[in-house]
């Protein structure tokens, strides 16, 4: 085995994982806040990422302005969730909520569509996604600048959520409301503001998850299954908790990019002459971190980080 | 004033404990039946059986399964479309390795397959729970899907992975007209929907209830938690095994694993939750509705785009639609968590007083 190969399997695994985190954070952002397990993220982050290239490419906004302008959208996105969906909902058990927001889902998807248009487009945010010559000269490893620059984002909105959460008032407000709505409404923790600030930062999270992943792979449909690839990262991670989400996605990353690279290779001989005709392992990568996600499920039920979990009667 | 149960005394306590205790009920059961098996085959053309009510009562199974495991035992599960999958190729395996088995056994071993693989996937839910298990089942489906794609001993080595069902001939009688094919799936459907309401009835149902209103409680009263949640778990793929199986044989009759997606999944957990949660008859109105309704959109659509003189492109209209039922799912959790099957039962009793108010 090729150590400089691997290495590089390995980191561009390990980037990829962090991307993977940026999407898995608005998951757990709304997760911790307000208990509800939000299906939408992924096309909150297709809706957002075609919202700011529809402003640029229809209205030829310059980026600096585009965003801004849709961050305003999501923030409303945020509150008109509150407004229509979650407020009628109170206090219901978590699944309904969970079901609700699958109706979201469809409902933001069809949305988007039909304003925006279907068409899949390119992003070009300005950072070239090369490899970085002084590394894969010095060491021949490629490791491309935008994973890099992605992964210093996920970084830097970690840190600044982290502290949001633990030192500001409606940091806390927001963990008390995760804790129980209701015990939350009687200490006067105004629920409609909590819940519609969550949304709106979910949004933004949204948005940055989806600048990264359209200016990798194109502002499209396929942008929702993002989300699908998130969702392992969460169960591993665990729910409710930021450095989980990091922590999750670099492990699911890394182990998908090698079992990707390596796992094929070496199984697929063995396995055609064990069931005859051809055995091709390609797009193992579709359930790959869903399994490994799974095992650390076994033994740990709550996630990696996650609260545990104390069953009363 | 007509659907009154006053006077309908019960002696007995088979007459106690019958499914449909008011004689009322009664007779509307007998005549749907009558209508579905008899009226429906005669008068039914063909766009009418093969395109609408043969699905339906496909889709009603599925959901019937989902109910049973998400509505009865309480665990979430978004992986109903890979057991029809395998349903659906273990059934065509079955008739194409052993011919001699005959149609229904081999519908009946693709159950049994669907079942195994449904109790493996089933495993995480002793240790995980709540959304933790929805993923984890989301974990069925992408493997299940992949691995149909991926070996092709599953679709015979059929390059494009698209299985043709092989004729459905029973007893030297081929069915082959759509309206003998609804007819088998009619009768499997009624069949397998008796056994559901029944063993919903039963300790097995009631023991799936209690897991689901609280898992730990039903665990301290001593209902074995491995027992119950494994067979919730078979039981319920057991019957997407064989909606399945009907779904590739006396439907579509040429299947592709990409027709088992995450999509159909969630199709069937709508029909669920917009029918009823935890209820047979739900099952059936929910996979009716969902059925019905892009057919009436289109309709409607049909109708706006004659009068504003316009031809509305096939884009929006998919569009428009995705949001509609969308914005339906938010609609009914909110106004009514229980479905249609509920709003049935408030009309039932409704009438029970009509035209009395109280």
């Amino acid at each position: 085995m090729d150590l400089s190969f691997f290495l590089e399997v390995l980191l561009g695994g390990l980037l990829a994982g962090v991307m993977y985190s940026l999407v898995a954070l608005g998951f757990v952002l709304i997760y911790k806040a307000s208990g509800v397990f939000n299906f939408a993220q992924g096309a909150m982050v297709f809706f957002a990422a075609l919202t700011f290239v529809q402003l640029t490419k229809i209205f030829g906004m310059p980026m600096w302005l585009a965003f801004p302008v849709t961050l305003v959208v999501m923030v409303l996105f945020g509150i008109a969730t509150e407004k229509v969906v979650l407020r009628p909902l109170v206090n219901q058990p978590p699944i309904t909520l969970f079901m609700a927001t699958i109706g979201l889902t469809f409902f933001l998807e069809g949305f988007s569509q039909l304003v925006w248009g279907s068409q899949p487009h390119g992003l070009e945010l300005g950072i070239p996604d090369v490899p970085m010559e002084w590394l894969s000269q010095s060491s021949g490893i490629n490791i491309s600048q935008f994973d890099l620059f992605a992964a210093v984002v996920a970084g830097v909105l970690v840190a600044v959520l982290a502290l949001f959460f633990q030192y500001t008032r409606i940091g806390r407000a927001l963990r008390a409301v995760a804790d129980d709505h209701q015990a939350a409404l009687a200490v006067g923790i105004p629920l409609k503001h909590i819940w519609a600030i969550v949304w709106s930062v979910a949004g933004f999270v949204a948005l940055v998850a989806g600048l990264m992943w359209g200016a990798r792979n194109g502002v499209g449909y396929s942008l929702t299954f993002i989300a699908l690839k998130a969702l392992p990262v969460l169960i591993l991670g665990g729910f409710e908790s930021i450095p989980g989400a990091i922590i999750g996605g670099l492990i699911v990353g890394a182990s998908e990019k090698l079992a990707e690279v390596y796992l094929p290779p070496m199984l697929n001989a063995p396995l055609t002459e064990f069931f005859g005709g051809t055995v091709n392992l390609q797009g193992i990568e579709s359930w790959f971190a869903y399994v490994v996600a799974l095992l650390f499920l076994l033994v740990r039920p709550q996630g990696l980080f996650g609260e545990k979990i104390i069953d009363r009667v | 004033m007509l659907y009154r149960e006053a006077g309908q005394f019960r002696t007995t306590y088979a007459e106690d404990q019958q499914i449909f205790p008011i004689r009322q009920d009664r007779v509307a059961v007998v005549v749907l039946l009558v209508a579905a098996f008899v009226v429906v085959p005669l008068v039914g053309n063909q766009y009418w059986l093969s395109a609408i009510l043969t699905p339906f009562l496909i889709y009603s199974l599925a959901a019937l399964g989902l109910n049973i495991l998400t509505g009865y035992a309480g665990q979430l599960s978004l992986g109903t479309a890979a057991f029809m999958a395998v349903g659906a190729f273990m059934s065509f395996n079955f008739v194409l390795r052993a011919p001699w088995l005959g149609i229904i056994p081999s519908f009946i071993l693709a159950g049994l397959c669907a079942a195994a693989v449904g109790i493996v996937f089933g495993l995480p839910s002793l240790r995980i729970k709540g959304f933790y298990l929805a993923v984890a089942t989301l974990a069925c489906q992408f493997f299940v899907v992949w691995a149909l794609q991926r070996f092709g001993w599953f679709s015979n080595y059929s390059p494009s992975g698209v299985i043709a069902a092989q004729e459905v001939v029973i007893l030297g009688y081929a069915f082959n007209t759509p309206a003998s094919k609804y007819m088998l799936t009619l009768i499997i459907v009624t069949l397998m929907a008796l056994a559901a309401k029944n063993l919903m009835r039963s300790e097995t149902g009631r023991a799936f209830m209690a897991v689901r209103d609280m898992d730990v409680a039903a665990s301290v009263i001593g209902i074995p938690m491995m027992k119950t949640k494994l067979l919730a778990f078979a039981i319920s793929s057991f019957y997407c095994g064989v909606a399945g199986a009907l779904h590739a044989f006396t439907y579509l009759g040429q299947v592709e694993p990409e027709a088992y997606s995450l999509e159909l999944s969630f199709r069937i957990l709508f029909m669920i939750i917009i029918g009823g949660v935890g209820s047979i008859l739900g099952s059936f109105l929910g996979a009716g509705f969902i059925i019905v309704f892009p057919i009436f959109l289109n309709l409607l659509f049909g109708g706006v785009s004659h009068l504003i003189g316009d031809e509305i492109s096939h884009a929006v209209l998919s569009n428009v639609e995705t949001m509609i039922f969308g914005g339906l799912i938010v609609f009914f959790l909110i106004v009514e968590p229980h479905g249609l099957a509920r709003l049935w039962q408030v009309a039932k009793e409704k009438l029970r007083l009509w035209p009395f108010p109280h």
